[in-house]
C-alpha cells in the first residue's frame, strides 16, 4: 500500500503543496528576511540589521499604543463574552421549550462578516451618540467600547454553543446527588457545574483571545480612520499602506518588523494554549 | 414549590426574550433604514419608516445598480464555491497521503501545515501580495489557488486527525482487489471522511465569503472585487454626500444570503463550527 501510494505524490500532495508554498511558506520566509531590510518593493531591499526593530520603539509612535489598546481590548472581551455566553448557556440548558429558537438567534451574528458588522454598528453607535451631538471619533474611548460591544454581539452566540455542549456533558446524576445532599443552586454552580465545564472554558478563553487579538475587519470598518483606536493588526496594515514619499522603504521595513513581533506574540499565545489543553487531557 | 418553579421559568423566558430583542435589533435597524429616504437615515436612524420617510424599494434599486452589486455577488460566489471545493478535495487527498505514507518528509509537511495555522495574515500580507502579482494570480481564478494555500493548514490538520482514527484494513482490501490509490481514495476513503469534509467546507466557506483583506489586496476594488470589498468601498470611499439609502440596502443585500443559508443548514453550520473550534 505505502509503496504504491508513494509514487502518487504528484497527484495527492503537489497541488496543495504548490499553493501552500506560493501563498504561505515563501512569503513567510521572505517576510522574516525583509524585516531586517528597508525595501520600497519586495525585490529592492537593503540590509539594515535590527534597525527596524529599534525604530518600532523609538521612531514609530503608534505601535506601543496599539499594543496596549489590543491587550486592554482582549482582556475586556474575554471577560465580558465568556461571562455573558456562559450565563446564557445556563439559561438555555434548563430544558425549557423553545430553546432552539433562542440558540438560532444568538448564534446568527457570528456568520456575518467583519466588514458588514462594522458598518452596521457604526450606524447604530453614531446614531446613539448623535443624540448627544457627537460621533464615534469624538473620544477614543467611544471607539474602544464600540468595538467591545460589537465583539460581544458577534462572539457570544458562538461561545454559548460551546458552553451548551459542555453543560450537556455533565452527567445528570451528579446534579441530582448534589440536590439530595442539600446543596444550594449557587453552591452547585461553583462546586460542580463550573469545574465540570473547565475544558469548555479553556477552549472559549483561547478562541476569544486569538480572535480579539487578531481583529482587523471590524476595526477597519467601525473606527479604522483614527490611529488612536487602531488595534495591532490594523496598525501594521497602516504602517505598510498609509505611507508614501521618500521614507517609504523605511516604513515598509518597520511594518514588516512589526508583523514579525505580532506573529511571535500570537505564537506564544498558541503555545500556551497547547500546553494548557495538554495538561487538561493528562488530568482527565 | 411548583409555583416557584413556574415564576422562575417565566422570568428566564423574559430574560431570553429581551436578550433576543437586543441581539436582533441591529439587523432590524438596518432593515428599517433600508426603506427610508436618505435624509432620515443619518439624522434619525431609530425612527420608523412612516409617511414621507418611507420610500419603498427605491434604495434597493439604487444600491443594486450603483455598486454593481450583482457583479460583486457573482465574484464572491464563484470564488467561494471553487475555493471550498478545491480545498475539501485536495487537502483531503494530501492529508491521506501524509498520514498513510509515513516518512520524515511527510512528518515535516504535517508540522508545516499545522504551523501555518498560527501565523497571522499580516505577517505574509505584503510579500504574498507581491508574489501573487509576480505570478499573475491576481485574477478570480488565481485567488482560488491562493485560498487553497491559506486554507490548507487547518484543513489538512482536521482531515489528518480523522484519518488517523480510520483502520487501514478496508483500504488494504481495496488495493488487494486491484484498486489503484486514486480509485481507493475516491471510492473508499473520501466517503468515510464525509463528516469532516462537511466541517471543513463550512469553516472555509464562512471564511472565504466574508474575507476582506486578501481579496482587496490581490483583486483590488475594480471589476474583480468581492462583496466585502464592494461594501467597504461604498461605505468609506470618497467624501461628500453619500447615498445612505443605497448603502443601507447594500448592507441588507449582503447579509440576506448568509441568513437564508444559515436558516437552511443551521444544524450543519453549528456542528461544524463547534467541531472546528474544539480541534483547531
Amino acid at each position: 500500500m505505502h509503496k504504491t501510494l508513494k509514487k502518487y505524490f504528484p497527484v495527492f500532495v503537489v497541488p496543495v503543496l504548490a499553493a501552500f508554498l506560493v501563498s504561505f511558506l515563501i512569503p513567510f520566509v521572505m517576510g522574516i528576511y525583509l524585516s531586517f531590510t528597508e525595501f520600497r518593493t519586495v525585490d529592492a531591499s537593503e540590509w539594515v540589521g535590527i534597525k527596524n526593530y529599534i525604530s518600532i520603539f523609538t521612531q514609530d509612535k503608534t505601535f506601543l499604543n496599539s499594543l496596549w489598546l489590543t491587550v486592554k481590548f482582549t482582556v475586556v472581551s474575554i471577560l465580558s463574552i465568556n461571562i455573558i455566553a456562559f450565563s446564557i448557556a445556563l439559561l438555555l440548558t434548563r430544558k425549557l421549550r423553545g430553546t432552539d429558537f433562542f440558540r438560532t438567534v444568538f448564534f446568527m451574528p457570528n456568520l456575518i462578516g467583519g466588514i458588514v458588522l462594522g458598518h452596521i454598528w457604526s450606524l447604530i453607535i453614531n446614531g446613539i451618540l448623535g443624540f448627544f451631538g457627537v460621533d464615534i471619533t469624538y473620544d477614543p474611548s467611544y471607539g474602544f467600547w464600540g468595538l467591545v460591544v460589537l465583539m460581544n454581539w458577534q462572539m457570544i452566540g458562538y461561545m454559548m454553543i460551546i458552553y451548551i455542549a459542555g453543560l450537556q456533558n455533565i452527567p445528570e446524576h451528579i446534579n441530582e446527588a448534589a440536590a439530595i445532599d442539600g446543596a444550594s443552586p449557587l453552591r452547585t454552580l461553583f462546586s460542580i457545574t463550573i469545574p465540570m465545564v473547565m475544558p469548555s472554558v479553556t477552549i472559549c478563553t483561547f478562541l476569544t483571545l486569538t480572535n480579539s487579538f487578531k481583529l482587523f475587519d471590524q476595526n477597519l470598518a467601525l473606527n479604522g480612520k483614527s490611529a488612536e483606536t487602531s488595534l495591532l493588526a490594523l496598525d501594521i496594515y497602516k504602517t505598510f499602506y498609509d505611507h508614501t514619499g521618500l521614507r517609504l522603504a523605511e516604513w515598509h521595513g518597520i511594518g514588516q518588523a512589526k508583523a514579525v513581533i505580532f506573529f511571535l506574540l500570537v505564537a506564544v499565545i498558541a503555545f500556551v494554549q497547547l500546553r494548557a489543553t495538554e495538561r487538561k487531557e493528562i488530568e482527565q | 414549590m411548583k409555583t416557584r418553579k413556574r415564576i422562575f421559568d417565566s422570568s428566564v423566558y423574559a430574560v431570553l426574550i429581551i436578550l433576543s430583542a437586543v441581539f436582533l435589533s441591529p439587523v432590524f435597524v438596518i432593515l428599517m433604514n433600508s426603506v427610508k429616504s436618505n435624509f432620515y437615515i443619518s439624522d434619525e436612524p431609530f425612527s420608523f419608516p412612516r409617511g414621507e420617510k418611507f420610500v419603498g424599494f427605491e434604495n434597493f434599486v439604487k444600491g443594486f445598480v450603483q455598486s454593481d452589486f450583482l457583479r460583486a455577488f457573482i465574484n464572491s460566489a464563484f470564488i467561494t464555491v471553487l475555493s471550498v471545493a478545491g480545498i475539501v478535495v485536495l487537502t483531503a487527498m494530501a492529508a491521506w497521503y501524509i498520514v498513510r505514507v509515513k516518512n520524515r518528509f511527510t512528518k515535516i509537511l504535517y508540522y508545516l501545515f499545522t504551523f501555518s495555522m498560527i501565523v497571522p495574515f499580516q505577517m505574509v500580507m505584503y510579500t504574498m501580495t507581491f508574489l501573487a502579482f509576480e505570478l499573475d494570480l491576481n485574477s478570480v481564478l488565481g485567488i482560488v489557488f491562493i485560498y487553497l494555500g491559506f486554507g490548507s493548514g487547518l484543513s489538512v490538520f482536521m482531515f489528518s486527525g480523522f484519518i488517523k482514527s480510520i483502520p487501514t484494513e478496508i483500504e488494504e482490501a481495496a488495493v488487494i482487489d486491484g484498486c489503484d490509490p486514486i480509485r481507493t481514495f475516491f471510492m473508499i476513503v473520501f466517503p468515510i471522511l464525509k463528516p469532516t469534509a462537511i466541517t471543513v467546507a463550512i469553516l472555509n466557506a464562512m471564511w472565504v465569503w466574508n474575507d476582506y483583506l486578501l481579496p482587496y489586496l490581490v483583486l483590488g476594488s475594480g471589476e474583480n472585487r468581492t462583496l466585502p470589498v464592494a461594501v467597504q468601498m461604498a461605505l468609506t470611499g470618497g467624501y461628500g454626500n453619500k447615498d445612505m439609502g443605497a448603502l443601507m440596502a447594500m448592507l441588507v443585500l449582503a447579509i440576506l444570503p448568509i441568513i437564508i443559508f444559515y436558516l437552511f443548514c443551521q444544524k450543519y453550520i453549528i456542528r461544524g463550527v463547534v467541531a472546528g473550534a474544539v480541534k483547531g
